[in-house]
């Protein structure tokens, strides 16, 4: 198991360190400093082997997190604890900066003390852990024992991730389907690969242990239904829409709280939320996937000294809908002397620091068209090597799901407190977003 | 904290600030003063002189400062035991406390404190928190068994604590069921042959019910612990793996990744025309796909681990390529993973995707990825026939760019793929003749070199272009140097006229002017055959080539299942097995995959029950061959050693079987004795072994004509070959085998001796054992010392000869016998032995020099061939 985590800064120094096995010394500390932080090569794995210690490490900003082990350990539990332990310090004292962890490198210590015993990662849901890890440390001695008794039974629970008695006024509810659409085409246009991962994320103020039932436009679920099952589903007038009847997921992964046997049996996806934030589900999908946009390019070499370039780029979305912060990324050739660029619409700029020129819109409607051409003057060198072409990339937003997920119902019931089903307010949005985008030329 | 920045480390002063601090009266002074302490220890600054002033404040009802005093315990404790002690009441009195997370907290920190007068203390608290009525101290007490495991395993033993850790496998909290089974299992990896972690389907049913219930890392550590288990039949293990496939969607990529580990390796015992099997392997893909889109570091993680199961079940991703295409911003780890795997994935149906990747690749930035990126599209093209033209085109075009290393490493590859299609691209060697000024990497130079001296007939300059490279031969690395060698041999024997000066003058470069013995060696071995005898020459360096195979660097078969049995863990990672790079007896046990046994048993296949007999090392068998017992034995005939209990009958329904193993001209024997027991008749006796190190199998049907009626013996005598499957056993003459009766199929393992094994064609030329013995690695020797035997070195050499063991030279030097002995194995291993008698001192030392690793030579049959061509 684990047998030691530590925390530096940019420059090697500790800001935390706790050991937990007897195998791990001091002299790790430093081991890791010099031949990870101070190495002069680029980092070439995350796992790192120095003398029979095995060192995990991520990175957040500048600061960098270690695991150590003398151990044969889970390496994947060992990646995503330390993920969980970064979700957990933001959610104590927001973004980790090394001034954020020396400040509260108390709580800190505390936080490691509960959700590593041994090396075993314990319950780490926020949600929990706030119950009796709070700044104000001086809890202890006024709670009742019922409280006590209840703050443990949550911790080791089935229920880990929600406390009970929650009460709202207004029973709300927030569903946010954010999907990343990703593309690699040729440049003849052919698309290599393209797939959507997406996620919804639940805001949940819901009183008491509400039991909830989240429905999509699955299509293992709708042709187990029937095409005629839809209309009398009153949900879907409400939240879902119109488009393709259903879709193809290839795969999907749930917050803990979904019971993942009731999944696999009946593909229906059942569950207590815990209270607040949290994502409810990931999905990936790789059929008809909706490409808001198509980027056709043209380069030209003119002589040793002097590029062409222009790029087109369709938007492929109902003329209603409106695609945001646009952002095309042209790379130049290292030896660029110069550009000049006229575009159609929006704002183009040469950015040298960046080797690529970066056209940006603001806004741009479905079915529309848009295109820039440059003239790129290069200084003559006798480096052998070609200029790699890197792809044109691309940035967007979108207001739907490229996948073609829509949200047919989602279902509260509380049996215990009176409230039903239809006194919550329900809220759905769908954000498509561009993940790796890009397309060769 | 501010004090640590600003302040320059004064160690009298400091110091002695702080004791004032925590001497202080006020809480809060107190209690900033102890987080100073605290911040001084993070940073590495001894603060254990403050140790009864930081212990002082540990009486407090302030739980932040108590865990604050409770870290700094932790750190010092160990280098002030005697104060230590002054803690202990605390910590008793806290375990009683009425908070459940003081006692839990309590319970925690005095297992982290290493010093063994306070761990005598523990013991009490620790009992009754294990049975707390609150499920957050059991919890903590079930993980602070395995650390007090740690400390001092004899009295965790002694105090019973393991029985009570087993119970709360039954607890009714599933965190508690988690802890607990991540304690035993941790326990239970220290004693390799406890049966600690006793898992029985009543035991699996209840780790399965609280999968569904307990936290994410709760489903990792019973996960992980349900891969340890061996399912008693292919049902269960069904059973089992409908209970985990649920897993594969959670969210936390370890918990995909241990239950793709349980369901590997429980599909081992399928049947594969089970339709279950299909919709489990359809089953498997997505998840493992999902697993790509999780953060780089994790992506890393179970790309390795793809790399493996696409070697396992390459069935599983076949359809999966496109996911495997590198992305421009991959951090460079997550890029040269994936192209591994879209090599192993190239096949005729992709290969044109694949190509064109791989062409885009060539011209990224980073070097070592390119490099690979071109390697890459040689390997496409040996593996995938149809491709070879293509790949060749695409080669060469990579060669017109001039970008050196790119350059450099075609041509390595282009090598291999004249080696694997001779006589069809050589169209292409002009090209890569004018390439050979800017090849500066001994890799690429070899290669080349290479080329020219094997197609030396066809091109016209070839004696200019290895002139060329003459010049220099003392500046080039050996790799080359040996190239060069035989290049220019290879052209004199093939335009012996134009060349004779060139060969003189490079063997006596290789012969008189060099350091090094490997080239002194093969340049007087050229000389000789030269000026001996040319034919022979030309038979010897001109020799058709072994084509090379189509997957090179598969991962040895033995290795990937055990690695597949470390799915998810740093071996799956490392590609190494725990004992490679874990310290003491932790992981060094080696994980096997379950076995599917054949249908010749009938209905019941089942595995073998994994803890089968220890055994005595493989060198222990060696007394034997002088034949001790019989006294003064036949000098001809192997040594048989007499029949031995295998299987009793209280442990086979009445079925007592013992045997022993014979060689009797050249065929080997299995002799068994089946005795029944029982009350009623036994009948269609059969029997099958599992697979084993040297793939010994029945060479037909065990033959029990008659029935075995009740206090029956019968002696059968079973004909054994060599043809089975095979699997490197630990240890390595071990057999494990199966027995049906008309009652029910029993399992026993026996070993046999590796005597067995010694064929009668096992005598060395006397010159190749020379050379051979001299290209031993150390490492491939072991010494044994034989007593007491009282015979001398003729009768001895007589005695082994019956065994296949011959002696092929003999000199006596300093009044000791050495005898030079030879031994081939059944699978072409040669061993070497050296025996060294001395007279008037019964006792013989012998060294046994193994060809090449044991292990290793294991599956290549072909070890001898490459041997004597040499």
């Amino acid at each position: 198991m684990i047998g030691g985590l530590f925390i530096y800064n940019h420059k090697g120094e500790v800001l935390i360190s706790r050991v937990y096995r007897d195998d791990i010394g001091r002299n790790a500390v430093d081991a890791f400093r010099v031949n990870v932080i101070h190495a002069r090569q680029q980092v070439r794995s995350p796992v790192t082997n120095i003398a029979r210690t095995s060192f995990f490490h991520i990175k957040r900003s500048n600061i960098w997190l270690a695991a150590v082990t003398k151990q044969n350990v889970n390496a994947a539990m060992v990646f995503e604890f330390l993920y969980k332990m970064c979700d957990v310090m933001s959610a104590y004292f927001g973004k980790i900066s090394e001034e954020n962890i020396k400040n509260n490198f108390v709580l800190i210590y505390e936080l490691l003390d509960e959700i590593l015993d041994f090396g075993y990662p314990q319950n780490s849901e926020t949600g929990a852990l706030k119950t009796f890890i709070t700044q104000q440390g001086i809890k202890g001695q006024h709670q009742t024992k019922e409280e006590q008794s209840q703050i443990t039974s949550q911790v080791t629970g089935q229920i880990g991730w929600r406390r009970e008695g929650i009460k709202y006024r207004r029973n709300e509810l927030f569903l946010d389907v954010l999907e990343s659409v990703n593309l690699l085409m040729s440049p003849q246009g052919q698309v290599l690969s393209a797939h959507v991962s997406g996620r919804v994320v639940m805001k949940s103020y819901l009183s008491g242990m509400p039991e909830c039932k989240f429905g999509m436009n699955d299509k293992i679920v709708i042709d187990k239904q029937g095409k005629g099952g839809t209309t009398d589903d009153p949900v879907k007038s409400e939240l879902g829409g119109s488009g393709k009847q259903s879709i193809a997921i290839d795969d999907c992964t749930f917050h803990q709280c979904v019971r993942l046997s009731k999944f696999d049996s009946e593909r229906s996806i059942s569950f207590i939320p815990p209270d607040g934030e949290y994502e409810l589900m990931r999905y990936r999908t790789t059929k008809d996937i909706i490409l808001p946009f198509r980027v056709i390019p043209l380069v030209r070499e003119v002589g040793r000294t002097k590029l062409e370039v222009k790029v087109v780029i369709k938007s492929n979305f109902k003329p209603s809908l409106l695609a945001q912060k646009i952002e095309v990324r042209i790379p130049t050739p290292l030896n660029t002397s110069g550009v000049q660029v006229i575009c159609m619409k929006g704002k183009a700029k040469y950015k040298a620091s960046e080797n690529a020129i970066v056209w940006k819109i603001k806004r741009m409607a479905g079915m529309k068209e848009s295109q820039i051409s440059a003239e790129i003057e290069l200084l003559p060198t006798n480096d052998k090597k070609k200029w790699a072409r890197p792809p044109i990339s691309m940035n967007f937003e979108v207001p739907f799901a490229p996948s073609g997920l829509k949200v047919r119902y989602l279902k509260v019931f509380e049996s215990k407190l009176n409230y039903s089903d239809h006194d919550v307010i329900k809220w759905v949005r769908y954000i498509g977003r561009s993940g790796i985008y890009e397309t060769r030329c | 904290l501010k004090v640590i920045n600003c302040c320059v480390w004064d160690p009298s002063g400091e110091i002695f600030e702080l004791k004032a601090e925590l001497n202080s009266d006020k809480k809060e002074k107190k209690k900033e003063a102890v987080k100073k302490v605290i911040a001084s220890m993070t940073v590495g600054k001894d603060v254990s002189a403050l140790f009864p002033d930081v212990v002082n404040c540990m009486q407090t009802d302030n739980l932040e400062l108590k865990k604050l005093v409770y870290l700094y315990l932790m750190n010092y404790a160990k280098s002030q035991p005697d104060m230590a002690i002054m803690a202990v009441n605390t910590f008793v009195k806290d375990c009683e406390d009425p908070n459940p997370l003081i006692r839990a907290l309590a319970v925690r920190t005095m297992g982290c404190i290493r010093v063994d007068k306070i761990t005598e203390y523990l013991c009490e608290p620790l009992r009754k928190c294990l049975k707390d009525e609150d499920p957050y101290v059991r919890k903590t007490a079930a993980v602070c068994v395995a650390k007090l495991h740690d400390i001092n395993a004899q009295l965790v033993e002694d105090q019973g604590f393991l029985d009570t850790l087993k119970d709360l496998i039954s607890d009714s909290n599933p965190m508690v069921v988690a802890n607990a089974v991540a304690a035993l299992s941790e326990i239970a990896e220290s004693h390799p042959n406890s049966n600690l972690l006793d898992l029985n389907p009543q035991t699996i049913n209840k780790l399965l019910t609280a999968l569904n219930e307990c936290t994410e890392w709760g489903q990792i550590f019973i996960l992980d612990c349900l891969a340890n288990y061996m399912p008693r039949d292919d049902r269960e293990s069904q059973s089992i793996c409908e209970r985990v496939t649920p897993r594969l969607s959670h969210a936390n990529s370890a918990v995909v990744l241990s239950a793709v580990k349980v369901l590997m390796k429980f599909m081992e015992m399928l049947p594969k025309d089970l339709d279950y099997y299909g919709t489990l392997l359809k089953k498997l893909a997505p998840p493992l796909v999902t697993l790509l889109s999780a953060e780089p570091e994790l992506q890393y993680v179970a790309l390795r681990n793809i790399n493996l199961i696409v070697q396992k079940r390459p069935e599983i991703l076949k359809h999966e390529m496109k996911v495997f295409f590198v992305k421009y911003n991959d951090p460079i780890y997550v890029k040269l993973e994936k192209l591994d795997i879209m090599i192993r994935l190239a096949s005729q149906a992709n290969i044109a995707q694949v190509l064109a990747e791989l062409k885009e690749y060539a011209t990224e930035v980073d070097v070592d990825f390119v490099r690979k990126a071109v390697r890459a599209i040689g390997r496409c093209a040996i593996k995938v026939e149809q491709s070879a033209e293509r790949c060749v085109s695409t080669l060469l075009d990579l060669i017109q760019t001039k970008v050196n290393y790119v350059v450099q490493e075609a041509i390595v590859v282009i090598k291999d793929i004249f080696r694997k299609y001779p006589n069809k691209y050589e169209s292409v060697i002009a090209t890569l003749c004018e390439n050979l000024d800017s090849l500066d990497e001994p890799e690429a130079r070899a290669a080349m070199i290479w080329i020219v001296g094997e197609y030396a007939e066809r091109i016209d300059n070839a004696d200019e272009l290895l002139e060329s490279f003459l010049e220099g031969f003392h500046d080039e690395s050996t790799q080359v140097q040996l190239q060069l060698l035989t290049a220019i041999v290879k052209l004199f024997l093939k335009k012996p006229t134009e060349t004779q000066e060139l060969v003189q003058q490079v063997l006596s470069l290789a012969t008189q002017d060099s350091d090094n013995p490997d080239l002194r060696d093969r340049g007087y071995i050229y000389w000789r055959l030269l000026s001996t005898d040319p034919v022979a020459a030309k038979e010897v360096v001109l020799a058709e080539k072994p084509l090379i195979s189509e997957e090179t660097d598969l991962i040895e078969p033995t290795l990937l299942e055990e690695l597949i049995c470390h799915i998810g863990t740093l071996a799956s990672v490392y590609h190494k097995p725990p004992s490679a790079f874990v310290e003491g007896s932790r992981g060094v046990q080696h994980k096997r995959l379950p076995a599917r046994m054949g249908a010749g048993l009938g209905a019941a296949p089942a595995a073998m029950p994994a803890s089968l007999g220890g055994a005595p090392a493989v060198g222990g068998g060696l007394g034997d061959l002088f034949d001790l017992g019989g006294g003064v034995g036949m000098p001809t005939g192997s040594y048989v050693a007499p029949k031995t209990a295998w299987l009793l009958a209280m442990k086979a329904k009445g079925l007592e079987i013992s045997g022993t193993f014979a060689r009797r001209g050249g065929i080997i024997q299995m002799d068994l004795s089946l005795t029944n027991k029982a009350m009623s008749v036994m009948t269609d006796f059969a029997i099958q072994f599992n697979r084993n190190s040297f793939g010994l199998a029945p060479a037909g049907p065990m033959q029990v004509l008659t029935p075995l009626s009740p206090n029956q013996t019968i002696d059968v005598s079973l004909p054994l070959s060599m043809s089975g499957p095979v699997m490197k056993m630990e240890p390595l003459n071990n057999l494990q085998v199966a027995v049906k009766n008309n009652i029910d199929v029993f399992y026993f393992s026996c070993q046999y001796p590796l005597s067995l094994l010694f064929v009668e064609d096992g005598k060395m030329d006397r010159q190749v054992f020379l050379a051979t013995w001299k290209d031993i690695p150390n490492d491939n020797e072991a010494q044994f010392q034989i007593k007491d035997i009282h015979l001398n070195s003729d009768v001895a050499s007589n005695k082994l000869q019956g065994s296949n063991i011959f002696t092929i030279a003999k000199r006596t030097v300093e009044g000791q016998d050495m005898l030079y002995q030879s031994v081939k194995l059944t699978n072409g291993i040669w061993v070497l032995a050296e025996m060294r008698i001395q007279t008037g001192n019964p006792n013989y030392t012998k060294t046994n020099g193994f060809r090449d690793c044991m292990q290793k030579q294991m599956y290549d049959s072909t070890s001898v061939v490459r041997f004597s061509s040499k």
